[in-house]
């Protein structure tokens, strides 16, 4: 699949939503706070919007073309939708949902036949009901089988897990990965949820305010943010302004506040930086004496204790705020206690700086 | 009841109802347009589509009598077609039509004003052009709506007055409506007759408020 969104400009309410992307992935998400432009794009690729100026081209149809005054109507792009609130017709029976957009060419033994879709998504119980009788997961994956029985050649998903609590989520993320893998149909999934993104994704495009600020692999993207509103994003839990005293063998010495650390030297030239670290990159050690081959050691006071989930938020003062997540065994193995020192060790490898 | 009295209120429900029919699928359009669309001149026909609410019916029925008359549009249609208009049971027609329609489209407009535009959407991204997304999504979530519209513009037809009188004048047999032949009772001192059709208008306009009422409170709570 190849989606090409090029020169998007849409004014929106506080900002101008201007795109220029390629996506060639199976599974893209979108990733941006709320009220980034997300939906808007989404909307504009299905053609429920029209753009100021647009080019959009899926594989090798256009979709939209401003400059040529050329738009494909939404019922005929052969897109799939499922809208944050799905929009189920309240009017008419899960089973009269599922066969609204049914093709006919959809017959029996093909990937999008009503039997592989309602054996995939495991509705069948529910063809029969109304759907207000349906619960929030339930609904879900209806919706999802009502696209998917159109055989769309792109499926949009607008933010699938938001309005579902945690066990629901936990149902949900599989049929989603199902359908990845079952109907081998790309997917635009605009998500704000780092565990969605991460888990269902290949590749990712991170829009604020309507601005691509990142596009990458889902994994580089996480772990070298392009700046640190992206890194404030996607859930790096230190960013430290430093400045850069000195390059030596691929090494950048910078100093963050009271503290000197090494990391790997940044492509950019600037000197004024911020500094990223990862919470699970941060070892904390009792004992100072051990010979390690890291090289970022930090005699740290602990600020705080914050436990979340399965893990524990260590608040430090190494001479800069650090921030470190350790397993509750572990935390309760090195009998952390507010007030005391402790060593902190980063790799260099684990520190990245993006320019200021 | 004489016969007479049964053929006027005959002749009035039949009547009342047709225009109901006839004037629905320009309401359903009018009212559409005005909900979903932001056009140019939106707020003119909206002004339009309201004026026969609030103008005295007979000048509206003014209005459709130098429109339909002899020198208007009617007497192209009489010389062209030989169709008669004014003075006809068209005229009623006609009359309780123009004068019912602001309360079909308003119903209506409302109605469609409160279905989800994204269920619209999404019915188009299901492969739904726009005219299947309208009979199977629009209209019937603006069911009751339409239905309560339906059912006032029946009742202001069924008490239409004014404009009926200008266009098509009292003719028994032939254009009398219950409101002109309680009017022509009352005016020939007949007040037996006048009251036996005030309590069959009474007991239907009850009967079609009541229901539009019903149609339009269960929309509000669903």
């Amino acid at each position: 699949m190849s989606l090409l969104l090029k020169n998007i400009s849409l004014p929106l309410a506080h900002f101008t939503l201007e795109v220029n992307v390629e996506m060639n992935r199976r599974v893209t998400a979108i990733f941006g706070p709320s009220g980034a432009g997300k939906t808007s794009l989404l909307d504009l690729i299905a053609g429920l919007r029209t753009a100021r100026s647009a080019f959009i081209q899926l594989d090798d149809d256009v979709l939209a073309d401003t400059a040529k005054n050329f738009s494909v109507a939404t019922h005929r792009r052969g897109i799939g939708y499922v809208p944050q609130d799905l929009a189920l017709f309240p009017h008419l029976s899960v089973r009269q949902n599922l066969f609204y957009g049914c093709k006919s060419s959809a017959a029996s033994g093909t990937p999008f036949s009503f039997e592989h879709i309602v054996k995939v998504l495991e509705i069948m119980p529910l063809v029969s009901r109304g759907v207000t009788e349906l619960s929030g997961g339930e609904k879900q994956r209806v919706a999802l089988a009502r696209a998917l029985l159109a055989s769309p050649r792109l499926l949009l998903l607008d933010e699938p897990l938001a309005s579902l609590d945690t066990p629901l989520k936990e149902q949900i993320i599989p049929c989603l990965a199902r359908i990845r893998d079952e109907f081998q149909i790309p997917m635009l999934c605009v998500t704000h949820d780092r565990f969605v993104a991460l888990t269902l994704a290949e590749e990712i495009i991170v829009l604020m305010r309507g601005k691509v600020l990142q596009t990458g692999p889902v994994s580089e993207v996480f772990a070298r943010p392009a700046n640190a509103e992206v890194a404030r994003f996607v859930g790096v839990e230190t960013i430290q302004p430093g400045r850069i005293t000195s390059v030596a063998d691929g090494l950048a010495t910078v100093q963050v506040g009271d503290a000197m650390l090494v990391a790997l030297a940044p492509t950019a030239e600037s000197r004024d930086v911020f500094v990223c670290i990862r919470g699970e990159e941060v070892i904390l050690q009792r004992d100072t004496a051990a010979a390690t081959s890291v090289r970022n050691r930090f005699a740290a006071r602990i600020l705080s204790l914050r436990p979340e989930g399965p893990l524990v938020r260590v608040e430090l003062d190494a001479g800069f705020p650090l921030f470190a997540l350790v397993t509750r065994p572990a935390g309760a193995e090195l009998a952390l206690r507010e007030g005391e020192t402790i060593s902190a060790l980063v790799k260099a490898s684990a520190i990245h700086l993006v320019p200021r | 009841m004489t016969a007479v009295e049964w053929q006027i209120v005959g002749f009035t429900i039949c009547v009342a109802a047709l225009s109901t029919v006839v004037i629905l699928p320009v309401g359903l359009a009018l009212a559409w347009a005005l909900a979903r669309g932001n056009w140019r001149g939106k707020s003119v026909v909206e002004t339009f589509v309201t004026l026969p609410l609030v103008l005295p019916p007979v000048a509206t029925g003014l209005i459709l009598l130098k429109t339909f008359g002899k020198h208007g549009l009617g007497g192209f249609l009489q010389d062209k077609f030989h169709f008669q208009v004014i003075f006809t049971w068209r005229a009623v027609l006609l009359a309780l039509s123009v004068m019912s329609l602001p309360l079909l489209v308003r119903s209506a407009r409302s109605a469609f004003e409160e279905v989800n535009p994204r269920l619209e959407q999404i019915a188009r991204t299901l492969g739904a052009g726009g005219w299947r997304v309208f009979f199977t999504i629009s209209v019937p979530l603006a069911a009751r709506g339409i239905v309560g519209g339906m059912l006032l513009a029946f009742a202001r037809a069924l008490g239409e007055f004014g404009a009926t009188i200008m266009v098509a004048g009292y003719m028994p047999g032939k254009t009398a409506t219950i409101s002109l032949a309680i009017f022509e009772n009352v005016q020939l001192g007949q007040d037996a007759h006048a009251c036996r059709l005030l309590g069959v208008s009474v007991v239907l306009a009850f009967i079609a408020v009541w229901s539009s009422e019903f149609f339009l409170r269960r929309r509000k709570t669903s």
